[in-house]
């Protein structure tokens, strides 16, 4: 049995479904992410957990025992707020020290509580100072701080980096995962931050319009997202649109529009089988693109050699419409001579170059079959 | 030649600059200085001084000789009555700044946890007793607590019931406070309102999350985040409940006399006016030392936080 169990949580605020039955389980000790857009309805869903909002339909069981009746105070979870919701009348000290105090722990052993919570995040010493006296990542380490100290057997994260800078919020991150493994509370985590949530999380659903689109590991999601929005939402993913036309043994050839026949591997990872005729896209990350410079006697040969029954490979011959130079990457945007539009990623280690192609030139992209996927409308 | 004219030019602004801030602050030191600093600087002047023979004052000079003196101050200091009234006056505004506090704060907490629409209706709900005239309010307490009207009847139909002798509502000091505490009621209500309006939802969830009943909750987060609208609100009423002499003299009985009646009454009716300036002088210290130990009280507590309100993150 899982730690935490959501089933069928519907939330409705009149005509808006906010969540809708939404069944997840979260197991022990795991750090759990629910990402998606703004609206998605993963800030409501904490809050149920949390107890802040009651469901409309299913239950939240914790430990096997349902939460209904149990008000947030009594609830062995603890929230760290976005704004952190940190006390402005009371000392870093008096905010860790103050969920003791409403647990009735003893006076004497407060101080030394509050001494090794501080230790935990890096503040020592920062105990008499006020909240407004803190930066942004103090702050959010105090609160995180106050929500540990009762030993909760779940903690809630509602976009706890949100606020601060990119590169504070990666240092936040790494201190995050590290605490939550010396801790081994499960946390649940919120964000609309994809990386974030890749970067974190043990596993994550994503959430949109109240529903969850999937739940998977991040290396899951990320390599095989299930549906268009999760394709989309996900990092950078060109969307192949087309339709199945054969089908052999572990591959399916996909007749893509401006591109011709492409072969996608189906056996991996979401194990479905698609048959003759299905429409549908081709997710395929840029990354997983090979760019090459063209071989001149391939030049004249626009279309493909995917539909040989041995191949695994997927070739095209394009042009390069556009670039963005990223620094450690470069987005080449490739069009095929039938108009299709390719983003491709190529990391600009090759020694003494800038970068590798101009707009104008003649490129070779290829892939092989299991680097795309295909997803059913 | 540009590089002559600079200089000049700049010579011209600073003096502009002068003028201007003149200008900004010119009015409100004219305004403290006719409305505030030279009647405070007569009545100091005129406690010194010997009443007329005909109430005023006596004339400044006498035979040459500046005529100054201190006996007003020493009459204030010498008749205990005095000292007995200004105790009984400051009781009655603590009294008065209490049951205005604890009536207040619940009203002040639920409009501004009403819904938006609404309070800018109920804020104007308090204070629509400001429409009508002072004495008029004053007055229509005489008609309440009348010893025909329902109150009266039924406060002493329940003493009457348990075998106590009936008692008069009207001319007593339970009148005079009642009528204190409606009158300042309004001057409580609206900077408490002004403090919970701006509470941050999060703190109380967080408190509530953090495993705070709504008691501690109240205690732990509200109030003490509430101070500063507490310690306004205080003010606000303390200080014209110290002075204020119409309620007395309409609803009190006669031992009802406040300090603001007897200074009234040396201005009026003994036309004592050195007397009625010490009077004065002495509330308004006494005024400032309580608001000034209250300040102090305040930043005491409340510790390092500049700002007491919570500002919404």
């Amino acid at each position: 049995m899982a730690l935490l169990e959501i089933q069928n949580v519907s939330r409705r605020f009149g005509d808006f479904t906010a969540v809708d039955q939404v069944s997840i389980a979260i197991e022990a000790g795991e750090f759990f992410t629910l990402l998606g857009p703004s609206g998605c309805g993963k800030t409501t869903l904490l809050r149920m957990i949390a107890g802040f909002d009651l469901p409309d339909g299913g239950r939240i069981l914790l430990n096997g025992e349902d939460l209904a009746d149990r008000p947030p105070e009594e609830r062995p979870v603890r929230t760290v707020f976005q704004s952190y919701a940190l006390f402005p009348h009371m000392s870093v000290e008096g905010n860790i020290a103050f969920p003791l105090q409403m647990a009735r722990t003893p006076s004497a052993d407060i101080p030394a509580k509050v001494e090794a919570a501080l230790e935990d995040v890096r503040l020592t010493g920062f105990g008499k100072r006020y909240p407004h006296e803190l930066s942004g990542g103090q702050k959010q380490r105090v609160a995180v701080a106050r929500a540990l100290i009762t030993h909760p057997t779940v903690l809630l994260l509602d976009e706890p980096l949100a606020a601060l800078d990119a590169k504070l919020r990666e240092e936040l991150q790494i201190e995050l995962i590290n605490l939550q493994k010396e801790v081994g509370i499960t946390f649940v985590y919120v964000t609309h931050d994809q990386t974030e949530a890749l970067a974190l999380s043990h596993r994550i659903a994503v959430m949109n319009k109240g529903r969850v689109e999937q739940l998977d590991q991040p290396s899951k999601i990320y390599s095989f997202p299930t549906s268009r929005f999760v394709a989309d939402f996900i990092g950078t993913c060109n969307l192949l649109e087309g339709s199945v036309t054969a089908s052999r043994g572990g591959a399916v050839s996909v007749d893509v529009k401006g591109l011709g026949p492409v072969l996608v591997a189906t056996t991996r990872a979401t194990g479905m089988t698609v048959g003759p005729g299905a429409s549908g896209a081709i997710a395929l990350r840029p990354e997983k693109i090979r760019i090459a410079a063209s071989t001149p006697h391939a030049g004249s040969d626009a279309g493909s050699c995917a539909a040989s029954d041995t191949a695994t490979e997927n070739q095209f011959h394009g042009t390069v419409t556009d670039f963005l130079y990223l620094g450690d990457v470069t987005v080449y945007i490739v069009s095929t001579p039938q108009g299709c539009k390719l983003e491709t990623l190529l990391a600009n280690s090759g020694a003494g170059r800038a970068k590798f192609f101009e707009v104008g030139d003649a490129v070779e992209v290829s892939w092989s079959a299991d680097a795309g996927h295909f997803i059913a409308p | 030649m540009p590089g002559t004219s600079s200089p000049h030019e700049a010579m011209t602004t600073r003096s502009k600059e002068r003028v201007g801030k003149w200008l900004v602050s010119g009015p409100p030191l004219v305004y403290l200085l006719f409305f505030f600093a030279i009647p405070a600087l007569i009545m100091v002047l005129a406690s010194f001084r010997t009443p007329g023979e005909f109430g005023g004052l006596a004339p400044l000079l006498e035979d040459g000789q500046l005529d100054l003196n201190l006996d007003s101050y020493v009459r204030f200091f010498t008749e205990s009555v005095y000292a007995q009234i200004f105790v009984k006056s400051v009781w009655y505004a603590l009294l008065t700044t209490l049951f205005c506090l604890l009536l207040a704060y619940p009203l002040a907490a639920l409009i501004a946890r009403s819904p938006k629409k609404y309070r800018d209706l109920l804020l104007l709900l308090v204070i629509l007793p400001f429409w009508s005239n002072f004495l008029i309010r004053v007055y229509a307490w005489m008609i309440i607590l009348g010893p025909n009207a329902a109150m009266a009847r039924m406060v002493n139909g329940a003493l009457a019931w348990f075998g106590h002798e009936p008692v008069p509502l009207l001319f007593s000091s339970f009148a005079v406070l009642i009528c204190l505490v409606y009158v300042h009621l309004p001057f409580m209500v609206l900077p408490l309102y002004a403090n919970l309006e701006k509470h941050d939802q999060a703190l109380l969830d967080a408190a509530q999350d953090l495993g705070a009943s709504g008691w501690q909750r109240f205690w732990r987060v509200t109030f003490p985040l509430s101070l500063p609208g507490v310690y306004a609100g205080a003010a606000l009423v303390f200080i014209p409940a110290l002075g204020i002499f119409a309620i007395p003299d309409i609803l009190g009985g006669p031992e009802d006399s406040l300090i603001g009646n007897v200074i009234k009454q040396q201005f009026l009716e003994t036309r004592d006016w050195p007397f009625g300036s010490v009077l004065s002088i002495v509330l308004t210290i006494a005024a400032l030392a309580l608001a000034g130990l209250a300040a102090w009280v305040g930043r005491s507590q409340l510790g390092t936080p500049s700002s007491g309100a919570p500002a919404r993150a």
